[in-house]
């Protein structure tokens, strides 16, 4: 058996949710190969040559790989595919966007957002926003599956010492072109990797209230987060939320104010270890998975908790 | 233009899925059944599309069981042309679903197909991608904004990172995330009116496909549920426990 991860890495910097998909490879078993796609990409492939259980890195450098858009990943990931009995991708919007496309190329079942290895041919995964867990069993001779980050601990990310390698990128399919990123300017950690979030729902009433919550995170170190009402609402941007639809995230610590808890919203942060609601509606569905619940008007219970912090 | 839009019909996202007796699936007997949220703002679109003159005609379809009729209407209610209902009480892998609708592009040869990012049932994220990746096509996923210009189209993705943007040549498959539009109602005439329109009918044994699941679901089960929480009185309460019984701060 030999599993390939492919890496996510932003200008050239290796992101976290490639080592915990290195952990779910280990999982499954036999070497481990991560694959670094992309323009400039070289420095990413140092860092993925320290993963711990990585045995070999593939580097694929090329001008025709920036913005590593869907077609001309695909088609990379499908010249190399016969090597491989599993390729995993993190199921962020990065492996979601070329791995279905590959699996069709290569004739196969993708098995979308992983939450357990049970062996190297059975895989858990939520259904149904998280209501329900799936134990799916492949016939696919090569499985292509999506990794759900937060169920995943971190592989290290240093002592290992693969070797690395050129691989030639595909020929450039020319279906489309990369124009760029607005990303959203933010001093703070961000949401996926942070230890504690603190979120806002449609109670903070207005995007000019969001401040109030950033003073409680910049005391706790935390990323701030929303819910879908509040994006929709326009107070925060899209980048900010939280649920089936946005982000799915397990900090240690998840603080959620003003928000009722509909089922989208639960599913993005209901496996977070301590979760603490802040809510006047003593009736809000989000009380039922909170481990400490506060039923307070926000507007005085936010500016008290930064004071007590 | 013509615009095919794929869309599914789902547990409605209000109600709790719950896990059937026997362990195998979701308990769907007697639930209330809707579009799937992602393909309501596939179908506004398309029709935005045509009232904004871009597009002559709106044709959807759907895979699935003779109850996706509903669906198809509500639909063709909402503006939509002309409903496709290719036929089968089984349920499809995504797989599956893009040769399905393979075959359709090769009768009705629409320049842009609009689908949902994904059903809210099975959580996939995949249909899309895999027609694109079978017409060869194209593909823009998680769109918030498509602008048509001729041959191309922008797009803007919404990705972890902020808002991407690309260009696609067309025809191309494009993925709509909830933020691209707000879908409107149907209004009682428009439903009347819908039960006018064509709804085609076709057979997924006569399409001749290889639409075998590759994935054999084994066991369903709830999540582990979590342990009761406790309601504090005051913030004071709340950061002693935080810090003293939590230890997360």
């Amino acid at each position: 058996m030999s599993v390939l991860v492919i890496a996510e890495h932003e200008n050239g910097t290796l992101v976290g949710s490639t080592l915990n998909t290195i952990s779910a490879a280990l999982a499954i078993g036999g070497d481990v190969d991560v694959l670094v796609a992309g323009n400039d990409c070289q420095s990413a492939a140092q860092a993925a040559a320290q993963a711990v259980g990585v045995s070999r890195v593939r580097v694929a450098d090329d001008s025709t790989l920036a913005g590593q858009l869907a077609e001309n990943m695909a088609d990379l990931v499908v010249s190399i595919a016969s090597d491989y009995s599993h390729i995993l991708a993190p199921a962020t919007t990065f492996g979601k966007n070329f791995m279905p496309r590959a699996s069709a190329l290569l004739d196969v079942s993708q098995i979308s957002d992983i939450s357990a290895v049970i062996s190297a041919d059975t895989f858990e995964r939520p259904i149904y926003a998280g209501n329900a867990l799936a134990k799916v069993q492949s016939a696919d001779n090569i499985k292509l599956i999506t990794v759900r980050i937060t169920k995943f601990d971190a592989a290290p990310a240093a002592g290992g010492s693969a070797t690395i390698e050129p691989v030639t990128a595909a020929a450039d399919t020319d279906k489309s072109r990369y124009l760029g990123l607005a990303a959203s300017e933010s001093e703070r950690v961000e949401l996926t990797s942070a230890a504690v979030v603190v979120s806002g729902g449609r109670g903070m009433q207005s995007g000019d209230n969001f401040p109030m919550l950033e003073r409680v995170a910049d005391k706790l170190g935390a990323a701030v987060g929303a819910s879908r009402a509040a994006v929709d609402a326009g107070f925060v941007p899209n980048d900010y939320q939280v649920g089936q639809t946005g982000k799915v995230i397990a900090p240690d610590l998840y603080i959620a104010v003003g928000i009722s808890g509909a089922i989208q919203h639960l599913a993005g942060m209901k496996d977070s270890k301590v979760i603490v609601a802040i809510n006047k509606d003593s009736e809000a569905p989000i009380f039922q998975v909170a481990d400490y619940g506060l039923v307070a008007d926000l507007f005085d219970a936010v500016p008290e908790l930064e004071s007590e912090l | 233009m013509k615009v095919l839009v794929g869309i599914k019909r789902v547990l409605d996202p209000q109600v709790k899925a719950r896990v059937n007796g026997d362990r195998t699936g979701i308990d769907l007997t007697n639930a209330k059944m809707t579009m799937n949220p992602f393909c309501e703002n596939a179908v506004e679109e398309a029709i935005r599309l045509k009232e904004a003159g871009t597009a002559e005609e709106v044709v959807v379809l759907s895979i699935g069981p003779a109850k996706a009729e509903e669906t198809l209407r509500n639909a063709l209610a909402l503006g939509a042309d002309r409903a496709i209902l290719v036929h089968t009480e089984d349920t499809l892998e995504p797989l599956a679903l893009a040769k399905v609708f393979k075959a359709i592009v090769a009768d009705e040869q629409p320049q842009l197909i609009l689908v949902g990012k994904q059903a809210i049932d099975d959580d996939c994220n995949q249909t899309g991608q895999m027609v694109s990746a079978l017409l060869d096509w194209p593909q823009a996923t998680f769109a918030s904004k498509l602008e048509i210009n001729g041959d191309t189209a922008k797009v803007t993705r919404e990705v972890d990172g902020g808002l991407e943007s690309i260009d696609v040549n067309m025809p191309a498959v494009v993925t709509v995330d909830l933020r691209l539009n707000e879908p409107r109602y149907a209004s009682l005439p428009n439903v009347m009116k819908a039960k006018r329109k064509p709804l085609e009918k076709k057979e997924l044994a006569d399409l001749g496909l290889d639409t075998a699941n590759r994935l054999t679901t084994l066991e369903v089960s709830e999540p582990p549920a979590r342990d009761a929480g406790i309601v504090v009185e005051t913030v004071a309460e709340l950061v002693g426990k935080l810090k003293n019984e939590a230890k997360v701060i």
